[in-house]
């Protein structure tokens, strides 16, 4: 309980942090204004009158503050819409890719790992901690292009492209819906937007079990006589994964910029590609509402760790 | 953390005590192996940038007029009469992948290194106050830091460069606006690490001693306390210059990083996707390039960590 009020000024500190660079950077909102030969200097004093713009910033940011308290994060100028429901309309699709990628990156990651520190230095060992190694190093956006190239330039004959055509129409189109279609355009996304996380937590699962492994309460397990079975999953596995949902946890910035890259590359109609398209419209408001939805979810999802943490281990103790 | 430790490799850390001997020496053979061929593969990159000029066949900028139809020329070993002496054929508007490969290491590298000097001076610098200080200081910073590890750097970056974009030109995205922007947003983990050193170190006895002859804290924390900190920094350092490299390619990709014709590894991708059916190579090199570079300081990153700190995780 504690810590959930605890994550309250954190978000506002973000929320002042991010107004200041966004809204007092040379050409703020009405940067698109002051190109426009049509536009006098009192048409933008007027302007700036109307939106409240010529009164001290602290004024400024309190009144935006309590706009977004009851969910108005403005109106963006490149969807015509409202921020919030050009957000919460990307948001499912966004979620589905996300979702997807970390449930595999958790499920392969933590198998690979776990089967890395079982069959130490074996040539499975060596294969699974060269390929994470590659995995860390690799720029999510080329991985996209070679598995496009792969995948749908050459050969591998897997249908590649677009969820729907218009990314505008949204998910929530009248296009009927077809599990086995929307699962076959998945696959490339979330098999690329995975990857870094499959490499993350296979070296933390790895090198984790390995120091559980080796403690004296295994050893005790194995001199009572269980099987090794019974000693890696019942003993072993719960205590290496603590550290390991940290990292999950810790891994959602790395998951929100790969998706960024992903959605671009695969025309996937979803948050990240919105923002690329606010940002190359200089579509402050929606950029704000991104960062600071973005920014809620990390917090929420490091409290969720601790709670997880604690509950896992319960020497952690949060008062 | 640890006491200050000599770089040896003899420091290696022994996971476990099982089967000792045998399994650690190869263990630790394999990795220092990894970690030299990291340098060697990274050493090359530094060499090609550095000679990119004598290096390069073509003018990195430079259209061939010559051959070029419109469409990119292929790689001379697909297809040796329609290459025209490009080895690893051109880009979309005919100027020759290799040359602006070797001009493109000097930007990505640089990168790398700068922005992350950049960042180890705005981090050991908060940290060490913060460490030092310790109390009310201690607090604000590390909240600070808190506040900047929530927000997702990868969407701040673009838009802070999508800010200066916008406010002039784009020409504007200099190699140090770059530089700039990257290093201010990325101190936080070498803060957090130099702030834990400090803790620890101030409580030292040489610590106490420099204070007792009359240092002040400056000093102290300059001359007396940082060079005690330097494994992890060193550590943390090398493998950030990876994940910054990686982070330019991302920008530049997008548009948002280093801009043409300047060559970069990642804008050299920006068209790829577009040219994706009709040009491979356009995309398959500069990626290897950016892959190969970041893998190989990984790799010496974590030998660092090996030989120099055998305490860190």
């Amino acid at each position: 309980m504690r810590r959930t009020l605890q994550s309250i000024p954190l978000l506002l500190a973000i929320s002042v942090i991010l107004y200041g660079i966004l809204y007092n950077m040379p050409g703020g909102p009405l940067a698109p204004y002051l190109q426009n030969p049509h536009i006098t200097p009192a048409d933008i004093a007027r302007l700036k009158h109307n939106l409240g713009m010529d009164q001290p910033v602290p004024i400024q940011y309190l009144k935006w503050l309590g706009h977004v308290l009851i969910g108005d994060f403005g109106y963006s100028t490149s969807n015509s819409e409202p921020v919030f429901q050009a957000l919460i309309e990307r948001f499912p699709a966004t979620l589905e890719l996300m979702g997807a990628s970390l449930t595999i990156a958790i499920l392969v990651g933590i198998a690979t790992g776990i089967a890395s520190a079982v069959y130490r230095y074996s040539v499975l060992d060596y294969a699974v901690t060269t390929l994470a190694f590659f995995g860390q190093a690799m720029p999510v956006f080329w991985f996209a292009l070679m598995m496009q190239l792969a995948f749908a330039v050459h050969g591998i004959p897997l249908p590649f492209g677009y969820l729907i055509q218009l990314p505008s129409a949204g998910l929530s189109s009248s296009d009927t819906f077809d599990l086995g279609d929307r699962l076959v355009h998945l696959i490339l996304p979330a098999a690329v937007l995975s990857i870094l996380g499959i490499a993350t937590f296979s070296r933390f699962m790895r090198s984790s079990l390995l120091e559980v492994l080796g403690t004296d309460y295994m050893r005790t397990a194995a001199a009572k006589g269980l099987s090794f079975k019974v000693i890696l999953f019942k003993h072993g596995f719960k205590n290496a994964l603590i550290p390991v949902v940290t990292v999950i946890a810790l891994s959602l910035p790395g998951l929100i910029a790969g998706a960024i890259f992903t959605e671009t590359i695969f025309a996937w109609p979803g948050m990240g590609r919105l923002f690329i398209n606010a940002l190359n419209q200089s579509d402050l408001a929606l950029l704000m509402g991104y960062l600071l939805m973005v920014a809620f979810l990390v917090v929420f999802s490091n409290l969720l760790a601790d709670v997880v943490y604690a509950w896992l281990d319960p020497r952690v103790k949060y008062d | 953390m640890a006491a200050p430790t000599l770089p040896l490799p003899g420091n290696t850390v022994i996971e476990e005590d099982l089967h000792l001997s045998k399994v650690t020496f190869w263990s630790r053979l394999r990795r220092h192996k990894l970690a030299i061929a990291g340098l060697i593969v990274l050493s090359l990159m530094v060499l090609g940038a550095v000679f990119a000029q004598q290096l390069s066949p073509f003018d990195p900028n430079a259209i061939d007029n010559v051959h070029w139809q419109g469409t990119p020329l292929p790689p001379c070993f697909q297809a040796a009469s329609q290459c025209g002496g490009h080895q690893l054929g051109t880009d979309e508007v005919g100027r020759d992948l290799l040359s602006r490969l070797f001009f493109g290491a000097r930007i990505s590298l640089a990168v790398g290194l700068f922005a992350v000097l950049m960042e180890i001076l705005i981090g050991s610098t908060l940290g060490a106050i913060a460490g030092y200080y310790g109390g009310w200081i201690d607090y604000t910073l590390m909240r600070l830091t808190d506040v900047f590890l929530s927000i997702p750097i990868l969407p701040l970056l673009l838009v802070l460069t999508a800010i200066v974009a916008a406010s002039s030109t784009k020409a504007a995205l200099s190699f140090g606006v770059i530089v700039i922007i990257i290093g201010a947003l990325s101190w936080m983990p070498v803060a957090r690490l130099v702030r834990a050193a400090f803790l620890s170190l101030r409580e030292r006895e040489f610590a106490e001693a420099a204070r007792a002859v009359g240092n002040n804290d400056g000093r102290i924390i300059f001359r007396h306390l940082l060079p005690n900190a330097v494994a992890p920094i060193v550590v943390q350092g090398t493998l950030d210059v990876a994940n910054v490299i990686i982070l330019e390619s991302g920008l530049s990709f997008l548009g948002l990083g280093i801009q043409p014709p300047t060559a970069s590894w990642g804008n050299m991708l920006a068209n790829a996707q577009s040219n994706l059916s009709i040009a491979w190579w356009a995309a398959v090199f500069p990626g290897l390039c950016i892959l190969l570079t970041a893998l190989a300081i990984n790799y010496i990153g974590d030998g660092l960590r090996d030989a120099l700190d055998p305490n860190m995780v």
